[in-house]
């Protein structure tokens, strides 16, 4: 019996061990939107360094609790904080990686892509003001296509989110009616439709319904299969939701003219840009300094702006351009001496 | 109570030493006293994160049916509306089916049947809620909207006053689809009760009214039940009381939405659900304080409902004991 303790408590020491090194975990939570890219990344850069990167995906506005108590080194949030804000809490904010959201819908006979709303046709669908597919609103933008008589149901996320919280920036962007009305954050008060819970939820749902219309991450769009809608982009164009038109979005957005990033990517100006396109940010405290378990944090992001990339894609997500990763290791050599 | 007649007094004290009986009073009363206190406890701990939220709405909580994170504005109408209606779907439901489940197997069903069938309805019992959520929306919820739903909208859609709890796009997904899942949930709870006590009654009295000429109806109706009412209110109350509080699958096909519409096919929230999906990303102190104020109103409810079930049971029993 006493051996057998004795083994339990060395093989519990032995599992411990490399936690009790500050430096060589890392402790993150937040977002749900990057986890499985966060997960990835971690897993290589363990395998190249060592270091340990234990993430939770507790949800942005837990990461934002949890990085303000300094229970973790970094947090990760879908939503931006205020220089004011962040220089209150002392912390810095840099985006990760960037993804997209894309409207889903379930319309039989109309093929991916096929669709094309515009930002203030999206408002007012989710304002449960066009209640038809084949509503003049809708049948003007698709002179091509026959649109049938169907009653459209509203897919939202029934939990808080970043996804919701860059899919009602955008609307209330397009809508003055929409930001009057309902406004803006991770939840609001919907006024029609069901609530599926995460991204899983809501594909699941618009699969269901005949008829409905939801808003995804990209990834589900792709590893489900659905049929997605073309959304007008503040240049007019009807860009495809992919690489290129994402990137086209980082790259137009004017990261320069703002202070800690603080910068939401949806209705982008650039020709190609994708109207809604999404940022992950990730915080550090600042009073720590580039020291300990921070220098960990730091030398893991630069790993992964320099080397992530092929993760990124693969995982539907599209990594920073090279003139913003600058402007954050600038950035963190200002902030983090 | 029963027909043993030896009171405590007269159960033989054996005098060890006045420490260990004392020591093993304390034991029991401390293990039955832990319950009070956890339950208290649990219950003042809820209260005192709720009162922010009660503090700022006041009574207005109660019956405001906004739910908005970005105004914070907050009010309960919705959650405790499709708590209450989709239980009672599935009580509606849930008791005539336990019911009959349990006189088939302890009066009709051969002997050689009763095994198999009551094993399965336990095995019931075992399945994890988010198996049925699941199944619930990808099997159930489009049975329902492709079969179910368009034939009672166009059934009872018409009528008067039943209309309006029938109206609405057969989406599927709603307090009519969730009730009934959660009635599949409960059934084992409720059928495996009644059949144990519907085996309890004592063998003499069943013979004595078969002898007196009574069918089968009149046995069950006139000797069975009776004889068991308690527990069977003890079983169905069970049933209701998991059905007030199910979380995982009422929230795959409820709708998870904050807009009151009385139709039974319209999605709707319940407590639980709206407490499982917004816990985690309620930024602000006031909504976090509403969840939790939610979650107190479940508590009140489930506590409300039983001591109503106690009542009832008193009158039954006291009913019967008069006769």
């Amino acid at each position: 019996m006493r051996s057998a303790i004795a083994a339990l408590a060395l093989a519990l020491m032995s599992g411990l061990a490399p936690g009790f090194a500050a430096a060589e975990e890392i402790t993150g939570a937040g977002s749900t939107f990057v986890y499985p890219l966060l997960a990835k990344w971690s897993d290589d850069y363990n395998r190249q360094s060592g270091v340990k990167i234990n993430y939770q995906s507790i949800g942005s506005g837990g990461g934002i609790a949890q990085i303000k108590a300094g229970t973790v080194t970094f947090g990760a949030s879908d939503m931006p904080l205020t220089p004011a804000d962040l220089h209150e809490a002392g912390l810095i904010q840099f985006p990760a990686v960037i993804g997209a959201v894309v409207p889903a819908v379930n319309l039989p006979g109309i093929a991916p892509g096929a669709l094309r709303l515009t930002g203030p046709a999206l408002a007012d669908i989710y304002l449960g003001r066009v209640k038809t597919w084949n509503d003049p609103e809708i049948v003007s933008l698709n002179p091509g296509l026959t649109l049938p008589a169907l009653a459209i149901t509203v897919v939202h996320r029934s939990d808080g989110s970043g996804t919701t919280f860059n899919w009602v920036d955008y609307l209330a962007k397009v809508s003055p009616e929409w930001k009057a009305r309902i406004g803006e954050g991770t939840s609001v008060s919907w006024p029609s439709g069901v609530g599926g819970k995460g991204n899983e939820g809501v594909a699941a749902y618009i699969q269901r319904i005949k008829g409905a219309i939801g808003y995804l991450e990209y990834a589900y769009i792709l590893q489900n299969k659905m049929t997605y809608a073309l959304v007008q982009n503040a240049a007019g164009q009807y860009p495809a939701p992919g690489k290129a038109s994402f990137q086209a979005a980082a790259a137009s957005a004017e990261w320069s003219k703002t202070s800690d990033f603080d910068l939401v990517l949806t209705n982008a100006p650039g020709d190609n840009a994708y109207p809604i396109t999404a940022t992950s940010f990730i915080l550090i405290h600042r009073a720590a300094g580039a020291t300990g378990a921070v220098k960990s944090a730091l030398d893991f992001f630069r790993w992964a702006f320099a080397h992530g990339g092929d993760d990124a894609e693969a995982l539907a997500y599209v990594p920073l351009p090279a003139s913003l990763t600058a402007a954050i290791e600038a950035y963190w050599q200002a902030n983090l001496p | 109570m029963s027909g043993m007649a030896i009171s405590r007094a007269e159960i033989p004290v054996r005098r060890v030493g006045p420490w260990g009986d004392r020591l093993f009073r304390l034991l029991l009363a401390g293990a039955a006293i832990l319950v009070l206190a956890l339950l208290g406890g649990a219950a003042l701990a809820i209260f005192w994160g709720a009162l922010p939220a009660f503090r700022h709405f006041g009574p207005a909580f109660l019956t405001g049916s906004a739910w908005d994170p970005v105004r914070q504005e907050f009010g309960a109408l919705v959650p405790i509306y499709g708590t209450l209606v989709t239980s009672a779907v599935a009580m509606a439901t849930a008791v005539p089916i336990s019911f009959g489940i349990a006189l088939f197997l302890t009066e009709v069903a051969p002997a050689w049947l009763r095994a198999p069938i009551g094993a399965a309805i336990e095995l019931l019992a075992g399945i994890p809620s988010i198996i049925y959520g699941m199944w619930g929306l990808f099997v159930f919820a489009p049975f329902m909207a492709d079969h179910v739903e368009p034939a009672l909208t166009a059934l009872l859609g018409p009528l008067p006053v039943l209309g309006v709890l029938f109206d609405g796009p057969p989406l599927g997904i709603g307090m009519l689809t969730a009730g009934l899942i959660l009635s599949i949930m409960v059934v084992p709870f409720i059928s495996s009760v009644m059949r144990d006590v519907f085996l309890l009654v004592p063998l003499t009295l069943r013979e004595a009214a078969v002898g007196l000429g009574a069918t089968r109806w009149e046995l069950v109706w006139r000797v069975v039940l009776p004889h068991t009412k308690s527990a069977v209110m003890g079983g169905i109350f069970l049933g209701l009381g998991r059905a007030l509080g199910e979380t995982m699958a009422v929230t795959f096909v409820l709708g998870n939405a904050h807009e009151f519409s009385p139709s039974l096919l319209m999605p709707s929230t319940s407590i639980a659900a709206a407490i499982a999906n917004e816990f985690t990303e309620a930024d602000s102190d006031l909504y976090r304080s509403s969840l939790i104020a939610l979650g107190f109103l479940l508590f009140a409810i489930t506590f409300v409902v039983l001591a109503l079930a106690k009542l009832l049971l008193a009158r039954l029993t006291a009913g019967e004991t008069r006769r």
